[in-house]
């Protein structure tokens, strides 16, 4: 039960609390550029979320046992992009394969999600938090995916209604986008107490 | 800043200034906005940033200018973040080894210059397509408009949050510190309003 609740715990700090787009600004090309309608922006959301899901989990198990145990740590960062841009190319011929119709809606957007900085920021912090086993590395990576997806539905939904809203000449476009998402991150700082 | 868009002093010049202000990529293209909103807390870091990115851009603009010939197109951007990789981990050794303070401020974000997109931009837009010495001077122009949005960024949120200027004090003893300009919040909105009076500024210049 101690267990479950340690992973409930860590769960809801990458979703919430240290959600990596309102606390450690990652994933904002995504997050400001593709968040203008709230469809793409939920599609998006959930093919981030399953290429961070896959790619955590795999750089997590290549560090502990691959790199660490070959003192080839040097190679850290080039063998974490291999990997997260193979996940993606996997992630690419199965959506094409079974869904094309999905594959068609994500069109560009699908190849650049291996450079989207979520997925490498997040098998960076698996290394600095220290996560030492396979399941809580699961769930956090899971659970990163899932925040980006809330922050960028969030602000999507926003965005929608902000079309109609009189926004100040000068502040059309990107500086409104920006002070809007400055004001949710004020929101998400609520959360910050909450889990220690 | 040079003031009309047309090239009057050849390729070459047009190559190094373009990133400082027509095409600066913070406030112009808002490509590779992570650095600028995450290490902006104090200019000193924000500096640190620049310089990695100067040298990483310069660098894989280079390597990649001169196997441009070789790319094949499914396999690009592999290629580019290969390439990228290998020079953000010599600037993450080279910065773990002389400047330990700074490489434990910057953490992640050293390592996380492989995926800011103006490098991939640039190697896109800019190394796949020309020659070694525009490249490079591509690179240490757009590097040098990144690394001033930066300190731009970096000056404001110290100043405002701590009352100190590259650690040295310059604000009167009464001023009030504004704590929220070190929170993530300060990161957004001081980007919001700058990119605001940017819009100002231009759109009175062109009237």
């Amino acid at each position: 039960m101690d267990r479950f609740t340690a992973l409930l715990m860590g769960f809801l700090s990458v979703v919430l609390v240290n959600n990596f787009v309102f606390t450690k600004f990652l994933g904002m090309c995504p997050y400001l550029g593709v968040s203008g309608r709230i469809d793409r922006a939920l599609g998006m959301g959930l093919a981030v979320t399953f290429v961070t899901a896959m790619s955590g989990t795999l750089t997590w198990l290549v560090d502990a046992y691959v790199l660490t145990p070959l003192h080839l740590e040097i190679a850290r960062y080039i063998c974490y992009i291999v990997i997260i841009a193979g996940t993606v190319q996997l992630v690419e011929m199965y959506v094409r394969k079974f869904f094309p119709a999905l594959y068609d809606a994500f069109g560009i957007y699908l190849p650049l999600i291996s450079t989207n900085c979520v997925i490498l920021g997040l098998c960076l912090f698996l290394d600095i938090w220290g996560t030492n086993n396979l399941l809580e590395a699961v769930v956090v990576s899971t659970g990163t995916g899932i925040g980006f997806t809330v922050a960028i539905c969030i602000m999507a939904s926003i965005r929608e209604e902000l079309l109609l809203a009189d926004v100040p000449e000068a502040l059309k476009g990107a500086p409104i986008t920006l002070i809007t998402a400055a004001l949710l991150t004020l929101a998400f700082m609520g959360f910050a107490g909450m889990i220690k | 800043m040079s003031p009309s868009n047309d090239t009057t002093g050849g390729p070459y010049s047009a190559a190094l200034l373009s990133g400082l202000w027509q095409e600066n990529p913070t406030f112009r293209l808002l490509i590779g906005l992570c650095p600028p909103l995450a290490v902006t807390t104090a200019v000193k870091p924000a500096l640190t940033m620049g310089l990695s990115v100067i040298f990483v851009l310069v660098c894989s603009n280079l390597v990649v200018s001169l196997m441009r010939t070789l790319l094949k197109p499914h396999l690009r951007i592999i290629m580019f973040t290969v390439t990228i990789a290998t020079f953000v981990t010599i600037c993450d050794l080279f910065l773990k080894a002389y400047q330990p303070r700074m490489s434990e401020i910057l953490g992640a974000y050293v390592p996380l210059i492989i995926v800011n997109c103006l490098i991939i931009f640039r190697a896109e837009a800019r190394a796949s397509k020309s020659g070694p010495l525009l490249s490079i001077l591509d690179g240490i122009g757009m590097g040098a408009g990144f690394t001033i949005a930066l300190c731009m960024l970096a000056g404001v949120r110290e100043l405002l949050a701590t009352g100190h200027l590259f650690d040295i004090r310059v604000m009167p003893k009464a001023f009030v510190p504004w704590l929220a300009m070190q929170m993530p919040v300060g990161a957004f909105i001081t980007l919001g309003l700058i990119l605001g009076l940017i819009n100002v500024l231009t759109r009175k210049k062109e009237s």
